[in-house]
């Protein structure tokens, strides 16, 4: 077995000290392998872009991180400031939500990807001029020697996630890190910037973290996926294995609330009520409040991340009951 | 070039805010003036002509003469060249302080705000005019020392607008980009963030100008300031405090020049920030 590019141990995200304290990430471990797409996927508030912004150090204020984030050899999480912003932007790349507002207004979109060359590179005038045109060929931007000179505000969304994933890649980055890239975009747009991001995985042979709400994202472009709630990954594993065999009720749950085109007309689940605020984290399993399978046992005990199958993990006490109940996706996946 | 063309540009001017305009056409106005004043000036500035004390206006004097016969029209004009030095060299040196500590102090936030919050506090209780006189009366009159006066506490206001657009510009999302691109903080502050927080500070500086002008004019007429017989505004508004009642023109012509120098840095700071909201 291939030895993971990114470990991740232990991961927490803590806001503020003492007892108001709110733990955002607690206990997060994962690893992803060399060119492997990881989807992190849970609904809003489940803590997934904190985690990916923990990796990298990058939390607002009085954010706080620990646990490990092996990388190369070496703990992201101890790393002085130098070497931290050697390996951000330099080794690690990432990509925003937003291309409208994570793009300078004011900078060209020449000097913006050349910003990365001049902090990561040694090349000189000519040479970043000569790479910047290559990535917004790379990138897909027609025209690039007019449109360099544009403002951001001149371009449309997709094409700012372009730009944005253009800057990102300056510096041949070895793992990509995207927050929820396609969010703001239309769908047709969603596409191409996924299959965009696809295509680079391949040819630049990094890793990515995809960050999403979205299951048909996760479908279409991930390899492994890793469910979260309420801070904690309660389910792991291959794309294709998890939606073929759930074997955790909120993965069931947000896997029955998402329409199928193409099948068979059936009732959309939806999951009742909403995830927990973070001063409010339930007792035991931190689902069980919403849960259709929760038992007395689930009330009082965590329960552990355990292995389901060969890189299948799940947090449940009832997995069993939530396979017997099968998987809601009737189609089976396909990658396209 | 063909007339398209120049029709086309002239279009384009004249698309740009009319407050812009105006203000620029006077401001164009005084820095000729303030460049060259002996070609517009009809008499030396600083010769005395006992044969013509207190003369009214007439078409040899058209602002006519003070107490020592040197010609108004002259001592205005030459004024420019000490005016116009006292709008650009008062406030360069507090725009740039003021940015950059603003710049930073916005930016780290936390204890280092605090501090600066209080100094600007302490700054800002006293009246500026009475710390910038105070400061001057211990340093000994003249301009460079004026310069350094209004500089020590003009810093203070261009601080504190920065500081607040830097702490707006620091959450957006593109401030984390540069985060994750692994720039480092200064590069952050100054290429990035710096750039989108600098308008209002230039609007200001345009009407702190104006200010400067007056404090410039008001130091001069408490002999605090630029010192006679140079012929500076404010100097010869005090010159002619005397002679109010018989001849008023002494002080009345550098006044209006005072007030129309002001209202063009005012109309162009105005017209600056209709521009710069009207790109955004």
């Amino acid at each position: 077995m291939t030895e993971a590019v990114l470990q991740v141990r232990d991961l927490t995200a803590t806001f503020g000290t003492g007892a108001t304290a709110l733990r955002a990430v607690n206990a997060v471990s994962f690893d992803v392998m060399p060119g492997e797409v990881l989807g992190l996927v849970g609904e809003s508030g489940s803590g997934k872009s904190v985690t990916l912004r923990s990796l990298l150090r990058l939390l607002p204020g009085n954010g706080t991180v620990g646990g490990q984030v092996h990388w190369m050899g070496r703990d992201i999480l101890a790393m002085n400031d130098t070497d931290l912003r050697a390996v951000r932007g330099g080794q690690i790349s990432m990509i925003f939500q937003e291309p409208m507002t994570a793009l300078n207004p004011v900078l060209t979109v020449r000097v913006q990807i050349e910003e990365n060359l001049r902090a990561h590179t040694d090349l000189d005038r000519t040479r970043r001029r000569a790479r910047t045109r290559e990535l917004m060929d790379l990138v897909g931007i027609p025209d690039a020697g007019r449109r360099l000179d544009e403002y951001p505000h001149q371009f449309s969304g997709g094409m700012r996630q372009r730009v944005m994933i253009a800057i990102a890649l300056a510096s041949d980055p070895r793992l990509l890190l995207a927050d929820e890239p396609t969010t703001a975009l239309d769908v047709t747009i969603q596409d191409q910037i996924l299959n965009l991001i696809l295509d680079l995985r391949d040819e630049l042979s990094m890793s990515v973290v995809l960050v999403t709400h979205d299951l048909g994202v996760v479908a279409a472009t991930c390899d492994r996926m890793a469910v979260m709630y309420a801070g904690r990954i309660v389910e792991e594993g291959h794309v294709a294995e998890v939606f073929a065999q759930p074997n955790h009720a909120y993965t069931r749950g947000l896997l029955g609330s998402v329409p199928q085109a193409g099948t068979e007309r059936s009732m959309l689940l939806s999951i009742d009520g909403t995830p927990p605020g973070l001063a409010s984290i339930p007792s035991g399993c931190t689902f069980h409040p919403r849960c259709t399978f929760a038992t007395e046992v689930c009330r009082i005990t965590r329960p552990e991340l355990v292995g389901v199958d060969a890189g299948h993990r799940a947090a449940c006490h009832n997995s069993a009951a939530v396979v017997a109940a099968g998987s809601p996706v009737k189609k089976a996946l396909s990658h396209d | 070039m063909s007339d398209a063309a120049i029709a086309s540009r002239r279009s384009r001017i004249m698309a740009l805010p009319r407050p812009l305009l105006i203000g620029g056409a006077i401001l164009l106005t005084s820095i000729i003036l303030a460049t060259f004043p002996q070609v517009f000036a009809p008499y030396d500035p600083l010769t005395f002509d006992y044969g013509a004390i207190l003369q009214a206006p007439s078409a040899a004097h058209p602002f006519g003469t003070d107490n020592f016969g040197r010609d108004v029209l002259s001592r205005v004009i030459h004024a420019y060249t000490i005016d116009m030095q006292i709008a650009l060299f008062a406030t360069v040196f507090p725009f740039f302080l003021g940015t950059t500590v603003g710049a930073i102090v916005g930016y780290v936030g936390g204890i280092t705000e605090t501090i600066f919050g209080r100094i600007v506090d302490a700054v800002i209780t006293f009246p500026f005019l009475v710390l910038v006189i105070a400061i001057v009366s211990v340093l000994g009159p003249g301009l460079i020392n004026m310069y350094i006066a209004i500089g020590v506490v003009g810093w203070v206001f261009y601080a504190r607008i920065i500081a607040a657009e830097v702490k707006v510009q620091k959450r957006l999302d593109y401030a984390d980009a540069g985060r994750a691109m692994g720039y480092t903080h200064l590069r952050i502050i100054f290429r990035h963030l710096l750039p989108n927080a600098i308008t209002p500070a230039v609007v200001y500086w345009m009407t702190d100008m104006a200010l400067a002008i007056l404090l410039g004019s008001s130091l001069g007429y408490l002999g605090l300031g630029a010192q006679p017989p140079a012929a500076e505004w404010g100097v010869q508004i005090a010159d002619g405090k005397n002679f109010m009642a018989t001849a008023w023109w002494i002080s009345v012509f550098p006044g209006l020049a005072i007030v129309i120098t002001g209202l063009g840095f005012s109309l162009l700071g105005d017209g600056l920030a209709e521009l710069l909201r009207g790109r955004k």
